[in-house]
Protein backbone atom coordinates (compact mmCIF):
# COMPACT_ATOMS: atom_id res chain seq x y z
CA UNK A 1 0.00 0.00 0.00
CA UNK A 2 2.65 2.44 1.12
CA UNK A 3 4.72 1.14 -1.76
CA UNK A 4 1.93 1.81 -4.26
CA UNK A 5 1.04 5.25 -3.04
CA UNK A 6 4.09 6.81 -1.45
CA UNK A 7 6.67 5.61 -3.95
CA UNK A 8 5.07 7.41 -6.93
CA UNK A 9 4.68 10.51 -4.78
CA UNK A 10 8.29 10.45 -3.66
CA UNK A 11 9.39 10.00 -7.26
CA UNK A 12 7.18 12.91 -8.24
CA UNK A 13 8.67 15.25 -5.66
CA UNK A 14 12.18 14.18 -6.66
CA UNK A 15 11.42 14.81 -10.33
CA UNK A 16 9.94 18.21 -9.50
CA UNK A 17 13.35 19.24 -8.16
CA UNK A 18 15.32 17.82 -11.07
CA UNK A 19 16.70 19.14 -14.32
CA UNK A 20 16.46 17.51 -17.71
CA UNK A 21 19.86 16.61 -19.13
CA UNK A 22 18.71 18.02 -22.43
CA UNK A 23 15.46 19.27 -23.91
CA UNK A 24 12.78 16.62 -24.58
CA UNK A 25 14.98 14.03 -22.90
CA UNK A 26 13.47 11.61 -20.40
CA UNK A 27 16.70 11.61 -18.41
CA UNK A 28 16.64 13.98 -15.50
CA UNK A 29 19.17 14.71 -12.82
CA UNK A 30 18.28 15.62 -9.26
CA UNK A 31 19.72 19.07 -8.65
CA UNK A 32 17.33 20.46 -6.04
CA UNK A 33 16.12 23.03 -8.56
CA UNK A 34 13.34 24.95 -6.81
CA UNK A 35 13.01 27.27 -9.80
CA UNK A 36 10.82 24.60 -11.45
CA UNK A 37 8.10 25.61 -9.04
CA UNK A 38 8.33 29.36 -9.57
CA UNK A 39 8.46 28.85 -13.34
CA UNK A 40 5.32 26.71 -13.53
CA UNK A 41 3.50 28.97 -11.10
CA UNK A 42 4.22 31.95 -13.31
CA UNK A 43 3.40 30.13 -16.54
CA UNK A 44 0.37 28.15 -15.35
CA UNK A 45 -0.87 30.32 -12.48
CA UNK A 46 -3.82 31.71 -14.46
CA UNK A 47 -4.85 28.23 -15.62
CA UNK A 48 -4.57 26.96 -12.06
CA UNK A 49 -6.84 29.72 -10.76
CA UNK A 50 -9.28 29.11 -13.61
CA UNK A 51 -9.42 25.42 -12.73
CA UNK A 52 -10.12 26.16 -9.07
CA UNK A 53 -12.74 28.75 -10.02
CA UNK A 54 -14.49 26.40 -12.47
CA UNK A 55 -14.44 23.62 -9.88
CA UNK A 56 -15.72 26.02 -7.21
CA UNK A 57 -18.67 27.21 -9.29
CA UNK A 58 -19.48 23.63 -10.33
CA UNK A 59 -19.41 22.53 -6.68
CA UNK A 60 -21.72 25.37 -5.69
CA UNK A 61 -24.17 24.43 -8.45
CA UNK A 62 -23.99 20.78 -7.39
CA UNK A 63 -24.89 21.83 -3.87
CA UNK A 64 -27.79 23.99 -5.04
CA UNK A 65 -29.25 21.17 -7.15
CA UNK A 66 -28.06 18.26 -5.03
CA UNK A 67 -29.20 19.34 -1.58
CA UNK A 68 -32.91 19.60 -2.45
CA UNK A 69 -32.60 16.31 -4.36
CA UNK A 70 -31.00 14.52 -1.43
CA UNK A 71 -33.54 16.08 0.94
CA UNK A 72 -36.44 14.99 -1.22
CA UNK A 73 -35.04 11.46 -1.58
CA UNK A 74 -34.45 10.96 2.13
CA UNK A 75 -37.62 12.69 3.44
CA UNK A 76 -40.18 11.87 0.77
CA UNK A 77 -38.65 8.88 -0.99
CA UNK A 78 -40.71 6.40 1.04
CA UNK A 79 -40.56 2.95 -0.46
CA UNK A 80 -39.13 4.37 -3.69
CA UNK A 81 -35.95 5.38 -1.87
CA UNK A 82 -33.74 2.51 -3.11
CA UNK A 83 -34.95 3.06 -6.67
CA UNK A 84 -34.35 6.81 -6.50
CA UNK A 85 -30.85 6.24 -5.12
CA UNK A 86 -30.15 3.67 -7.82
CA UNK A 87 -31.25 6.14 -10.48
CA UNK A 88 -28.69 8.65 -9.22
CA UNK A 89 -25.92 6.12 -9.86
CA UNK A 90 -27.18 4.54 -13.08
CA UNK A 91 -25.96 7.25 -15.50
CA UNK A 92 -22.45 6.58 -14.28
CA UNK A 93 -22.44 3.07 -15.64
CA UNK A 94 -22.01 4.39 -19.14
CA UNK A 95 -18.64 5.56 -20.28
CA UNK A 96 -17.60 8.98 -18.96
CA UNK A 97 -16.23 9.95 -22.35
CA UNK A 98 -19.32 8.84 -24.28
CA UNK A 99 -21.48 10.83 -21.86
CA UNK A 100 -19.37 13.90 -22.45
CA UNK A 101 -19.65 13.41 -26.20
CA UNK A 102 -23.41 13.13 -25.76
CA UNK A 103 -23.30 16.56 -24.11
CA UNK A 104 -21.61 17.96 -27.21
CA UNK A 105 -24.65 16.75 -29.17
CA UNK A 106 -27.03 18.34 -26.67
CA UNK A 107 -25.19 21.66 -26.54
CA UNK A 108 -24.34 21.91 -30.25
CA UNK A 109 -25.26 25.05 -32.22
CA UNK A 110 -28.27 23.29 -33.77
CA UNK A 111 -28.80 21.15 -30.67
CA UNK A 112 -31.85 20.77 -28.43
CA UNK A 113 -30.60 22.90 -25.53
CA UNK A 114 -30.11 26.02 -27.64
CA UNK A 115 -33.40 25.33 -29.44
CA UNK A 116 -35.19 25.14 -26.08
CA UNK A 117 -33.50 28.31 -24.83
CA UNK A 118 -34.40 30.31 -27.93
CA UNK A 119 -37.99 29.00 -27.79
CA UNK A 120 -38.12 30.29 -24.21
CA UNK A 121 -36.57 33.56 -25.43
CA UNK A 122 -33.63 33.10 -23.07
CA UNK A 123 -30.74 33.28 -25.52
CA UNK A 124 -30.14 37.02 -25.45
CA UNK A 125 -30.54 37.42 -21.65
CA UNK A 126 -28.10 34.56 -21.17
CA UNK A 127 -25.79 36.15 -23.71
CA UNK A 128 -25.81 39.30 -21.63
CA UNK A 129 -24.81 37.20 -18.60
CA UNK A 130 -21.97 35.73 -20.64
CA UNK A 131 -23.36 32.19 -20.45
CA UNK A 132 -23.97 32.09 -24.17
CA UNK A 133 -21.25 33.49 -26.40
CA UNK A 134 -22.18 34.62 -29.93
CA UNK A 135 -25.18 32.29 -29.92
CA UNK A 136 -23.14 29.28 -28.85
CA UNK A 137 -22.87 27.26 -25.66
CA UNK A 138 -20.37 24.67 -26.80
CA UNK A 139 -16.76 25.81 -26.40
CA UNK A 140 -17.62 28.28 -23.64
CA UNK A 141 -16.75 28.35 -19.95
CA UNK A 142 -20.43 27.74 -19.16
CA UNK A 143 -20.34 24.41 -21.01
CA UNK A 144 -17.25 23.27 -19.09
CA UNK A 145 -18.76 24.24 -15.74
CA UNK A 146 -22.02 22.56 -16.74
CA UNK A 147 -20.17 19.37 -17.58
CA UNK A 148 -18.29 19.43 -14.27
CA UNK A 149 -21.57 20.02 -12.43
CA UNK A 150 -23.17 17.09 -14.21
CA UNK A 151 -20.31 14.78 -13.28
CA UNK A 152 -20.21 15.91 -9.68
CA UNK A 153 -23.94 15.73 -8.92
CA UNK A 154 -24.13 12.08 -7.75
CA UNK A 155 -21.07 12.58 -5.55
CA UNK A 156 -22.89 15.45 -3.90
CA UNK A 157 -26.24 13.69 -3.55
CA UNK A 158 -25.06 10.35 -2.14
CA UNK A 159 -23.11 11.60 0.92
CA UNK A 160 -25.91 14.07 1.66
CA UNK A 161 -28.48 11.29 1.64
CA UNK A 162 -26.28 9.24 3.99
CA UNK A 163 -26.00 12.03 6.51
CA UNK A 164 -29.67 13.09 6.23
CA UNK A 165 -30.67 9.47 6.86
CA UNK A 166 -28.60 9.41 10.02
CA UNK A 167 -30.61 12.19 11.67
CA UNK A 168 -32.58 10.69 14.53
CA UNK A 169 -36.31 11.14 13.76
CA UNK A 170 -36.85 11.71 17.49
CA UNK A 171 -35.03 15.03 17.13
CA UNK A 172 -37.58 16.16 14.56
CA UNK A 173 -40.42 15.02 16.78
CA UNK A 174 -38.88 16.92 19.67
CA UNK A 175 -38.63 20.03 17.52
CA UNK A 176 -42.28 19.67 16.55
CA UNK A 177 -43.25 19.15 20.18
CA UNK A 178 -41.48 22.38 21.00
CA UNK A 179 -43.63 24.12 18.37
CA UNK A 180 -40.86 24.68 15.84
CA UNK A 181 -42.25 25.25 12.36
CA UNK A 182 -40.91 23.39 9.34
CA UNK A 183 -38.52 26.13 8.30
CA UNK A 184 -37.14 26.57 11.78
CA UNK A 185 -36.69 22.83 12.26
CA UNK A 186 -34.75 22.75 9.03
CA UNK A 187 -32.55 25.69 9.98
CA UNK A 188 -31.85 24.67 13.56
CA UNK A 189 -31.86 20.86 13.38
CA UNK A 190 -31.61 19.35 9.91
CA UNK A 191 -29.19 21.78 8.26
CA UNK A 192 -26.50 21.69 11.00
CA UNK A 193 -26.70 17.90 11.24
CA UNK A 194 -26.32 17.51 7.48
CA UNK A 195 -23.19 19.68 7.29
CA UNK A 196 -20.69 16.79 7.64
CA UNK A 197 -22.34 15.09 4.65
CA UNK A 198 -22.38 18.35 2.72
CA UNK A 199 -18.68 18.77 3.39
CA UNK A 200 -17.99 15.24 2.15
CA UNK A 201 -20.03 16.02 -0.97
CA UNK A 202 -18.15 19.26 -1.53
CA UNK A 203 -14.80 17.47 -1.36
CA UNK A 204 -15.93 14.61 -3.61
CA UNK A 205 -17.18 17.14 -6.17
CA UNK A 206 -14.49 19.79 -5.95
CA UNK A 207 -11.36 17.64 -6.00
CA UNK A 208 -12.14 15.60 -9.14
CA UNK A 209 -13.50 18.73 -10.84
CA UNK A 210 -10.32 20.71 -10.17
CA UNK A 211 -8.24 17.92 -11.71
CA UNK A 212 -10.55 17.20 -14.63
CA UNK A 213 -9.41 17.48 -18.23
CA UNK A 214 -12.12 15.71 -20.21
CA UNK A 215 -14.85 18.35 -19.91
CA UNK A 216 -12.51 21.20 -20.83
CA UNK A 217 -11.20 19.23 -23.79
CA UNK A 218 -14.56 18.31 -25.31
CA UNK A 219 -16.95 21.00 -24.10
CA UNK A 220 -14.61 23.98 -23.78
CA UNK A 221 -12.70 26.09 -26.26
CA UNK A 222 -8.99 26.88 -26.30
CA UNK A 223 -9.62 29.68 -23.79
CA UNK A 224 -11.21 27.38 -21.20
CA UNK A 225 -8.44 24.82 -20.73
CA UNK A 226 -7.90 23.54 -17.22
CA UNK A 227 -4.85 22.47 -15.27
CA UNK A 228 -5.35 18.81 -16.23
CA UNK A 229 -5.00 19.75 -19.89
CA UNK A 230 -1.81 21.64 -19.12
CA UNK A 231 -0.35 18.65 -17.30
CA UNK A 232 -1.23 16.34 -20.18
CA UNK A 233 0.35 18.75 -22.61
CA UNK A 234 3.52 19.15 -20.54
CA UNK A 235 4.03 15.41 -20.27
CA UNK A 236 2.76 13.88 -23.47
CA UNK A 237 3.50 16.67 -25.94
CA UNK A 238 6.32 18.78 -24.53
CA UNK A 239 8.09 16.04 -22.54
CA UNK A 240 8.80 18.53 -19.74
CA UNK A 241 8.75 16.08 -16.85
CA UNK A 242 10.23 18.28 -14.08
CA UNK A 243 7.79 21.10 -14.84
CA UNK A 244 4.84 18.70 -14.93
CA UNK A 245 5.97 17.10 -11.68
CA UNK A 246 6.23 20.50 -9.98
CA UNK A 247 2.76 21.46 -11.17
CA UNK A 248 1.42 18.09 -10.04
CA UNK A 249 2.92 18.56 -6.58
CA UNK A 250 1.39 22.04 -6.32
CA UNK A 251 -2.07 20.72 -7.21
CA UNK A 252 -1.71 17.73 -4.90
CA UNK A 253 -0.60 19.89 -1.95
CA UNK A 254 -3.42 22.39 -2.45
CA UNK A 255 -6.13 19.75 -2.63
CA UNK A 256 -4.70 17.55 0.14
CA UNK A 257 -4.52 20.56 2.41
CA UNK A 258 -8.21 21.13 1.78
CA UNK A 259 -8.90 17.50 2.60
CA UNK A 260 -6.78 17.30 5.75
CA UNK A 261 -8.26 20.53 7.09
CA UNK A 262 -11.78 19.21 6.73
CA UNK A 263 -11.15 15.57 7.62
CA UNK A 264 -12.04 16.01 11.27
CA UNK A 265 -15.38 17.61 10.47
CA UNK A 266 -16.68 15.55 7.61
CA UNK A 267 -18.82 12.46 7.68
CA UNK A 268 -16.36 9.70 6.77
CA UNK A 269 -19.05 7.05 6.34
CA UNK A 270 -20.61 9.07 3.58
CA UNK A 271 -17.40 9.07 1.54
CA UNK A 272 -18.03 5.51 0.44
CA UNK A 273 -21.68 6.22 -0.30
CA UNK A 274 -24.88 4.55 0.84
CA UNK B 1 -39.57 23.56 1.77
CA UNK B 2 -42.82 22.66 0.20
CA UNK B 3 -43.47 19.33 -1.42
CA UNK B 4 -43.97 20.85 -4.84
CA UNK B 5 -40.63 22.66 -4.92
CA UNK B 6 -38.87 19.46 -3.86
CA UNK B 7 -40.63 17.46 -6.55
CA UNK B 8 -39.52 20.02 -9.15
CA UNK B 9 -35.93 19.80 -7.92
CA UNK B 10 -36.04 16.01 -8.16
CA UNK B 11 -37.42 16.21 -11.68
CA UNK B 12 -34.81 18.76 -12.72
CA UNK B 13 -31.98 16.75 -11.17
CA UNK B 14 -32.98 13.47 -12.75
CA UNK B 15 -33.63 15.22 -16.05
CA UNK B 16 -30.09 16.56 -15.98
CA UNK B 17 -28.64 13.17 -15.03
CA UNK B 18 -30.47 11.29 -17.75
CA UNK B 19 -30.33 13.76 -20.64
CA UNK B 20 -27.01 12.46 -22.05
CA UNK B 21 -28.06 8.86 -21.36
CA UNK B 22 -31.15 9.44 -23.49
CA UNK B 23 -28.91 10.85 -26.23
CA UNK B 24 -26.59 7.83 -26.12
CA UNK B 25 -29.43 5.31 -26.35
CA UNK B 26 -31.24 7.31 -29.03
CA UNK B 27 -28.14 7.83 -31.15
CA UNK B 28 -27.32 4.13 -31.07
CA UNK B 29 -30.32 3.91 -33.42
CA UNK B 30 -29.21 6.81 -35.60
CA UNK B 31 -28.17 6.54 -39.22
CA UNK B 32 -25.63 9.39 -39.39
CA UNK B 33 -24.99 11.34 -42.57
CA UNK B 34 -21.21 11.27 -42.38
CA UNK B 35 -18.52 9.84 -40.16
CA UNK B 36 -19.75 11.67 -37.06
CA UNK B 37 -22.73 10.30 -35.19
CA UNK B 38 -23.42 13.63 -33.51
CA UNK B 39 -26.45 14.95 -35.43
CA UNK B 40 -29.75 13.10 -35.67
CA UNK B 41 -30.80 12.03 -39.20
CA UNK B 42 -33.03 8.97 -39.32
CA UNK B 43 -33.66 5.85 -37.25
CA UNK B 44 -32.10 2.52 -38.15
CA UNK B 45 -31.43 -0.79 -36.45
CA UNK B 46 -28.34 -1.46 -38.55
CA UNK B 47 -25.91 -0.43 -35.78
CA UNK B 48 -27.43 -2.90 -33.36
CA UNK B 49 -27.38 -5.70 -35.93
CA UNK B 50 -23.69 -5.06 -36.53
CA UNK B 51 -22.22 -3.76 -33.29
CA UNK B 52 -18.71 -5.07 -34.01
CA UNK B 53 -18.22 -3.59 -37.48
CA UNK B 54 -15.45 -1.25 -36.34
CA UNK B 55 -12.45 -3.55 -35.72
CA UNK B 56 -10.38 -0.92 -33.89
CA UNK B 57 -13.25 -0.11 -31.56
CA UNK B 58 -14.06 -3.78 -30.94
CA UNK B 59 -10.43 -4.58 -30.15
CA UNK B 60 -10.20 -1.66 -27.75
CA UNK B 61 -13.49 -2.71 -26.12
CA UNK B 62 -12.22 -6.26 -25.55
CA UNK B 63 -8.94 -4.90 -24.16
CA UNK B 64 -10.95 -2.73 -21.76
CA UNK B 65 -13.15 -5.61 -20.62
CA UNK B 66 -10.14 -7.86 -19.92
CA UNK B 67 -8.27 -5.04 -18.22
CA UNK B 68 -11.27 -4.21 -16.04
CA UNK B 69 -11.66 -7.87 -15.12
CA UNK B 70 -8.01 -8.22 -14.13
CA UNK B 71 -7.78 -4.87 -12.33
CA UNK B 72 -10.98 -5.43 -10.35
CA UNK B 73 -9.81 -8.93 -9.38
CA UNK B 74 -6.46 -7.63 -8.10
CA UNK B 75 -8.02 -4.65 -6.34
CA UNK B 76 -10.82 -6.71 -4.79
CA UNK B 77 -8.50 -9.34 -3.32
CA UNK B 78 -5.90 -6.87 -2.02
CA UNK B 79 -8.45 -4.28 -0.88
CA UNK B 80 -10.63 -6.81 0.97
CA UNK B 81 -7.63 -8.28 2.74
CA UNK B 82 -6.55 -4.81 3.71
CA UNK B 83 -9.99 -3.92 5.04
CA UNK B 84 -10.14 -7.21 6.95
CA UNK B 85 -6.74 -6.61 8.50
CA UNK B 86 -7.66 -3.03 9.44
CA UNK B 87 -10.91 -4.00 11.14
CA UNK B 88 -9.87 -7.29 12.72
CA UNK B 89 -6.38 -6.62 13.97
CA UNK B 90 -5.61 -3.37 15.71
CA UNK B 91 -2.15 -2.40 14.55
CA UNK B 92 -0.02 0.64 15.18
CA UNK B 93 -0.04 2.18 11.72
CA UNK B 94 -3.80 1.87 11.45
CA UNK B 95 -4.59 5.57 11.51
CA UNK B 96 -1.91 6.32 8.95
CA UNK B 97 -3.20 3.61 6.64
CA UNK B 98 -6.76 4.92 7.05
CA UNK B 99 -5.62 8.42 6.18
CA UNK B 100 -3.67 7.13 3.18
CA UNK B 101 -6.77 5.30 1.94
CA UNK B 102 -8.87 8.45 2.11
CA UNK B 103 -6.09 10.44 0.45
CA UNK B 104 -5.80 7.88 -2.32
CA UNK B 105 -9.56 7.99 -2.83
CA UNK B 106 -9.55 11.74 -3.14
CA UNK B 107 -6.32 12.28 -5.05
CA UNK B 108 -7.29 13.90 -8.31
CA UNK B 109 -6.89 11.40 -11.12
CA UNK B 110 -4.62 13.71 -13.02
CA UNK B 111 -2.11 13.80 -10.15
CA UNK B 112 -2.21 10.02 -9.96
CA UNK B 113 -1.64 9.79 -13.70
CA UNK B 114 1.25 12.23 -13.64
CA UNK B 115 2.96 10.58 -10.69
CA UNK B 116 2.57 7.05 -12.05
CA UNK B 117 3.81 8.00 -15.51
CA UNK B 118 6.77 9.74 -13.91
CA UNK B 119 7.53 6.66 -11.82
CA UNK B 120 7.28 4.30 -14.78
CA UNK B 121 9.56 6.52 -16.85
CA UNK B 122 12.12 6.81 -14.07
CA UNK B 123 12.09 3.06 -13.51
CA UNK B 124 12.44 2.54 -17.24
CA UNK B 125 9.25 0.44 -17.43
CA UNK B 126 7.76 0.08 -20.90
CA UNK B 127 4.26 1.61 -20.83
CA UNK B 128 1.48 -0.68 -21.99
CA UNK B 129 -1.08 -3.14 -20.65
CA UNK B 130 1.07 -3.95 -17.62
CA UNK B 131 1.31 -0.35 -16.47
CA UNK B 132 -2.42 0.12 -17.16
CA UNK B 133 -3.16 -2.88 -14.94
CA UNK B 134 -1.01 -1.51 -12.11
CA UNK B 135 -2.55 1.96 -12.28
CA UNK B 136 -6.15 0.73 -12.55
CA UNK B 137 -5.69 -1.69 -9.65
CA UNK B 138 -4.26 1.15 -7.62
CA UNK B 139 -7.15 3.57 -8.02
CA UNK B 140 -9.69 0.78 -7.43
CA UNK B 141 -7.86 -0.40 -4.31
CA UNK B 142 -8.95 2.42 -2.03
CA UNK B 143 -12.58 2.16 -3.16
CA UNK B 144 -12.58 -1.55 -2.37
CA UNK B 145 -10.82 -1.19 0.97
CA UNK B 146 -13.12 1.59 2.18
CA UNK B 147 -16.33 -0.06 0.92
CA UNK B 148 -15.50 -3.44 2.44
CA UNK B 149 -14.31 -1.80 5.65
CA UNK B 150 -17.65 -0.03 6.01
CA UNK B 151 -19.46 -3.37 5.67
CA UNK B 152 -17.13 -5.15 8.09
CA UNK B 153 -18.05 -2.61 10.75
CA UNK B 154 -21.40 -4.30 11.35
CA UNK B 155 -20.17 -7.88 11.76
CA UNK B 156 -20.33 -9.75 15.04
CA UNK B 157 -16.82 -11.16 15.43
CA UNK B 158 -17.88 -13.38 18.33
CA UNK B 159 -19.15 -15.79 15.69
CA UNK B 160 -15.58 -16.31 14.45
CA UNK B 161 -14.35 -16.88 17.96
CA UNK B 162 -17.22 -19.24 18.66
CA UNK B 163 -16.43 -21.29 15.56
CA UNK B 164 -12.80 -21.52 16.63
CA UNK B 165 -13.84 -22.55 20.13
CA UNK B 166 -15.79 -25.36 18.52
CA UNK B 167 -12.59 -26.58 16.90
CA UNK B 168 -12.92 -25.21 13.36
CA UNK B 169 -9.63 -24.52 11.61
CA UNK B 170 -8.98 -20.90 10.46
CA UNK B 171 -9.57 -21.78 6.78
CA UNK B 172 -12.90 -23.35 7.62
CA UNK B 173 -13.89 -20.43 9.82
CA UNK B 174 -13.14 -18.04 7.01
CA UNK B 175 -15.06 -20.07 4.45
CA UNK B 176 -18.13 -20.79 6.56
CA UNK B 177 -18.40 -17.76 8.84
CA UNK B 178 -16.45 -14.76 7.56
CA UNK B 179 -16.80 -15.04 3.80
CA UNK B 180 -20.62 -15.27 3.60
CA UNK B 181 -20.85 -12.16 5.77
CA UNK B 182 -18.47 -10.00 3.82
CA UNK B 183 -19.41 -11.33 0.37
CA UNK B 184 -22.13 -8.74 -0.48
CA UNK B 185 -19.72 -5.90 0.31
CA UNK B 186 -16.89 -7.55 -1.60
CA UNK B 187 -19.10 -8.17 -4.63
CA UNK B 188 -20.34 -4.59 -4.63
CA UNK B 189 -16.75 -3.37 -4.44
CA UNK B 190 -15.71 -5.67 -7.29
CA UNK B 191 -18.54 -4.35 -9.50
CA UNK B 192 -17.62 -0.78 -8.66
CA UNK B 193 -13.97 -1.44 -9.51
CA UNK B 194 -14.92 -3.07 -12.78
CA UNK B 195 -16.93 -0.07 -13.90
CA UNK B 196 -14.32 2.40 -12.65
CA UNK B 197 -11.64 0.65 -14.68
CA UNK B 198 -13.81 0.28 -17.78
CA UNK B 199 -14.60 3.97 -17.62
CA UNK B 200 -11.23 5.48 -16.87
CA UNK B 201 -9.88 8.11 -19.24
CA UNK B 202 -7.60 10.36 -17.26
CA UNK B 203 -5.18 7.97 -15.55
CA UNK B 204 -5.11 5.76 -18.64
CA UNK B 205 -4.25 8.65 -20.92
CA UNK B 206 -1.00 8.99 -18.96
CA UNK B 207 -0.06 5.37 -18.33
CA UNK B 208 -1.27 3.54 -21.45
CA UNK B 209 1.71 3.99 -23.75
CA UNK B 210 0.79 2.23 -26.98
CA UNK B 211 -2.07 0.23 -25.46
CA UNK B 212 -5.58 1.33 -26.47
CA UNK B 213 -8.63 0.97 -24.22
CA UNK B 214 -12.24 1.69 -25.15
CA UNK B 215 -12.24 5.32 -23.89
CA UNK B 216 -8.77 5.96 -25.30
CA UNK B 217 -9.84 4.69 -28.71
CA UNK B 218 -12.83 7.03 -28.71
CA UNK B 219 -10.64 9.95 -27.60
CA UNK B 220 -8.17 9.19 -30.37
CA UNK B 221 -10.88 8.81 -33.01
CA UNK B 222 -12.81 11.91 -31.94
CA UNK B 223 -11.27 14.13 -34.64
CA UNK B 224 -11.77 11.54 -37.41
CA UNK B 225 -14.88 9.56 -36.66
CA UNK B 226 -17.60 8.95 -34.08
CA UNK B 227 -19.23 5.74 -35.20
CA UNK B 228 -22.71 4.78 -33.97
CA UNK B 229 -21.17 1.54 -32.72
CA UNK B 230 -19.67 3.60 -29.88
CA UNK B 231 -23.21 4.44 -28.75
CA UNK B 232 -24.30 0.82 -29.19
CA UNK B 233 -21.48 -0.54 -27.02
CA UNK B 234 -22.03 2.19 -24.39
CA UNK B 235 -25.73 1.30 -24.28
CA UNK B 236 -24.86 -2.39 -23.90
CA UNK B 237 -22.59 -1.63 -20.93
CA UNK B 238 -25.37 0.46 -19.39
CA UNK B 239 -28.00 -2.26 -19.82
CA UNK B 240 -25.67 -4.94 -18.46
CA UNK B 241 -24.76 -2.93 -15.37
CA UNK B 242 -28.34 -1.93 -14.66
CA UNK B 243 -29.34 -5.60 -14.96
CA UNK B 244 -26.58 -6.58 -12.52
CA UNK B 245 -27.53 -3.81 -10.13
CA UNK B 246 -31.18 -4.87 -10.24
CA UNK B 247 -30.30 -8.53 -9.75
CA UNK B 248 -28.07 -7.60 -6.84
CA UNK B 249 -30.70 -5.53 -5.08
CA UNK B 250 -33.40 -8.16 -5.65
CA UNK B 251 -31.10 -10.80 -4.20
CA UNK B 252 -30.31 -8.60 -1.25
CA UNK B 253 -34.03 -8.14 -0.59
CA UNK B 254 -34.47 -11.92 -0.69
CA UNK B 255 -31.56 -12.47 1.68
CA UNK B 256 -32.69 -9.86 4.15
CA UNK B 257 -36.22 -11.25 4.34
CA UNK B 258 -34.87 -14.73 5.05
CA UNK B 259 -32.38 -13.68 7.70
CA UNK B 260 -34.26 -10.86 9.30
CA UNK B 261 -34.09 -12.35 12.84
CA UNK B 262 -31.91 -10.24 15.18
CA UNK B 263 -32.91 -6.66 14.57
CA UNK B 264 -29.78 -5.14 16.06
CA UNK B 265 -27.61 -7.15 13.70
CA UNK B 266 -29.57 -6.09 10.64
CA UNK B 267 -29.36 -2.45 11.64
CA UNK B 268 -25.64 -2.70 12.29
CA UNK B 269 -24.80 -4.20 8.93
CA UNK B 270 -27.26 -2.00 7.11
CA UNK B 271 -25.88 1.27 8.36
CA UNK B 272 -23.59 1.64 5.40
CA UNK B 273 -25.83 -0.01 2.84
Amino acid sequence: MALFFLLPLAALVRMSLSEQTQRFSLDAMFTGRVANYTEVLVQYGPVLWRSLAFAGVATLLCGLIGYPMAYAISRQGGRWKPLLLGLVVVPFFTSYLVRTIAWTTLLADQGPVLALLSWLGLVSPLERLGLVVEGRILNTAAAVIGGLTYNGLPFMVLPLVVSLEKIDPRLLEAAADLHARGGRTFRRVIWPLSLPGLLAGVLLTFIPAAGDLVNAQYLGGPGNRMIGNSLQNLLLVQNRYPAAAALGVVLMVMLSLLLVLSLGKLDRDSLTGP
Amino acid sequence: MSRLVLRCCLLLGYGLLFAPIAVIVLFSFNDPAGRFNLVWRQPTAANWLDPLSDPGLTGAFITSLLLALAASAVATVLGSLMAYALVRYRCRGERVVNLLLVLLLTTPEVVMGVSLLNLFVQLGVQRGLGTLLVSHSLFCLSFVALTVKARLGGIDWNLEDAAMDLGARPGRVFRLITLPRILPGVLAAALLSFSLSLDDVIVSSFTAGEAVTFPLYIAGAFQREISPQIHVLATMVLVASVAMLAAGSLRQLGVSSRFRAPASFARGSGSSG
